[in-house]
């Protein structure tokens, strides 16, 4: 299958008074239809920096997409002029955000948000908007979807107003759904059936996912392929189950050693130090100062991006 | 009506703020039925009455009956400080939400010229605005709505500055609004508010800006009553002799800045979704 989305060689800077901050750096991945993508990475590693760069939402200036192309469905995004754009923005591609809490306008019922989204790409009228509203709540399994579009966020719970903003995001039916942290700040029993809820969504919808996370968990959960990204790079790409049962890279190594297991009772491994500041990286590889097998020639250029095994590609030197 | 009955006991104080401003509004609409005496005929020998039965809140100097005066007077107080005050707030939130939104140069024009009228004091900006617009009811309206616009342009535009950093606005332009539906969908009903307080609270000063002006004989010319006239004409001199002359174009205002504060209240709770339930 074609995919919907392709992302090649994007690029994000950032001009700060300090220098320039390369936050995402020669990044290229792929969704098709229907897929989930994880990307994966520690904070501060240019994750939601590139989720903001495929909607074309880097506050600007001083961010900066400085490369690359991100083609949804054949359409290069960053050649289109700013109305095109918002058009494609919830249409074609749109996204959540961590924070459910803060995500709705509190001064708006529920229902009149979605409706609005509808009313934005569709020429529909303002009864057919409310109607797809409702049955947006009701496709995310809020139960009385009706009495709910009727309320205000503060009447929802954290998980009930992330459902809502995944609603609004899938309103217009978009290609791509970038979902950026959408559990985190959601409890362990809600974070299940949020993801259930976003899987069940992708399988009816045939949306393509692009799933930004630090949760390992999550990540062996529901996605199928996922991109470890470092220092605003990508550094190990693979099928979760590839990339889980023989991770190439140091760096994926060290967060899946950091990952508690059932059944195996040892201590668990941290990866010493931080990510450098994104001003100021190493000549070399990005990981060599906290990496415990580093060589010299790690320290002096940056390894390329190989494919290790079939259909798993790494950038490492030793490895 | 249930609703009505529903609110009223959830707000008790906004009613009663509501039921006073209510009181004075319809009091300057039928002024001339209610009005006991015609609030310009003088009359020397009532001059400096005390209250009594003919002048029931007593005369001023020239024998003019002061709750007539009060009655009438309540036409031009009103309309100068509801005019004044929504004219000014309208444009100050306008200029605010701007400025505060799209940033950039405008906002750096529009800020420096507000701290060079907030560095005026409001009478002396009024007072000039007035000498070159001559002397009405509309000219002092203007003149008094122009320096509230810079207090409330600040107010708003710092409150939209931290309305746009909020996550639902990301959050809509990543659904593909654009700006302009931004700051009217999801910017401007945030700011209400703010709006609300400063509004109420600027009602009582513009009053008494309008009785600065008219004092200086530059606000509503005589011999047409407006309480700021009424009380500041006679603070001076009869504070002593004649106090009703004080006492009661004092309270008027006192009555209507309340009212207006304790509705403006109850309007911004009940405005607030969070506050609903």
């Amino acid at each position: 299958m074609a995919p919907v989305l392709e992302v090649s060689g994007l690029s994000t800077v950032f001009h700060t008074r300090t220098g320039t901050v390369r936050a995402v750096q020669d990044v290229s991945f792929s969704v098709e239809p229907g897929e989930t993508m994880a990307v994966v990475g520690e904070s501060g590693c240019g994750k939601t920096m590139m989720a903001l760069s495929l909607m074309r939402l880097i506050p600007s200036p001083p961010g900066e997409i400085t490369a690359g192309s991100v083609r949804v469905a054949g359409t290069d995004l960053l050649k289109l002029d700013e109305p095109t754009m918002r058009d494609m923005r919830g249409s074609q591609i749109a996204m959540i955000f961590q924070e459910p809490m803060t995500a709705l306008n509190p001064l708006l019922t529920v229902g009149k948000q979605i409706a609005e989204m509808v009313t934005l790409h569709e020429k529909v009228s303002g009864r057919a908007a409310k109607e797809r509203a409702v049955e947006m709540l009701h496709h995310v399994k809020i139960p009385e979807p009706r009495r709910r579009a009727g309320e205000y966020p503060h009447q929802m719970s954290g998980g009930m107003r992330q459902r809502a903003m995944i609603a609004m995001a899938l309103a217009c039916k978009p290609k791509v759904l970038i979902a950026d942290e959408p559990t985190t700040a959601l409890d362990v029993t809600i974070q299940a059936q949020v993801l259930d809820l976003i899987d069940d969504l992708r399988q009816e919808l045939g949306t393509a996912v692009v799933l930004i996370t630090h949760d390992l968990g999550v990540v062996a959960e529901v996605a199928d392929r996922m991109i470890v990204m470092y220092a605003g790079r990508k550094v190990e790409e693979g099928t979760v189950a590839e990339l889980f049962a023989h991770p190439r890279h140091p760096y994926l190594q060290g967060l899946l050693n950091s990952v508690p297991r059932v059944g195996q009772p040892k201590r668990l491994q941290e990866i010493a130090g931080t990510v450098p500041p994104l001003s100021n990286l190493p000549p070399g590889c990005a990981f060599a100062p906290r990496c415990p097998s580093a060589v010299a020639q790690c320290r002096d250029a940056i390894p390329p991006l190989d494919e290790k095994r079939p259909g798993h590609r790494a950038a490492c030197w030793v490895t | 009506m249930s609703e009505f009955i529903y609110l009223a006991r959830r707000y008790p104080l906004g009613l009663a703020g509501g039921v006073i401003l209510l009181l004075f509004v319809l009091m300057a609409i039928f002024a001339n039925i209610i009005a006991p005496l015609d609030p310009l005929t003088t009359n020397p020998r009532a001059s400096l009455a005390a209250p009594g039965t003919t002048y029931m809140l007593g005369a001023d100097m020239m024998g003019r009956d002061v709750l007539s005066r009060l009655i009438h007077g309540a036409r031009i107080s009103l309309a100068v400080a509801l005019g004044a005050t929504f004219i000014g707030s309208g444009l100050g939130m306008l200029l605010g939400l701007i400025s505060g939104y799209v940033g950039g140069w405008f906002d750096l024009i529009v800020q420096r010229v507000a701290e060079i009228m907030q560095s005026l004091p409001l009478l002396v900006m009024a007072l000039v605005i007035t000498a070159s617009l001559g002397p009405s009811l509309v000219n002092t309206i203007i003149a008094i709505a122009i320096p509230l616009i810079p207090n409330v342009a600040r107010v708003i535009r710092a409150n939209v500055l931290s309305l746009r950093e909020l996550n639902y606005v990301e959050a809509a332009h990543a659904i593909g609004m654009s700006n302009t539906r931004i700051a009217a969908l999801h910017v401007l009903p945030n700011t209400l508010a703010p709006l609300i307080v400063l509004a109420t609270a600027q009602l009582g000063s513009t009053i008494l800006t309008e009785a600065s002006l008219s004092f200086l004989g530059l606000g509503v010319p005589e011999p047409y009553p407006s309480w700021g006239r009424m009380l500041s004409e006679s603070a001076a001199e009869y504070m002593r002799t004649a106090p009703w002359l004080v006492i009661f174009p004092g309270v008027a205002i006192s009555a209507v800045v309340f009212g207006a504060n304790l509705f403006g209240d109850a309007l911004r709770d009940y405005l607030d979704p969070r506050m609903g339930d």
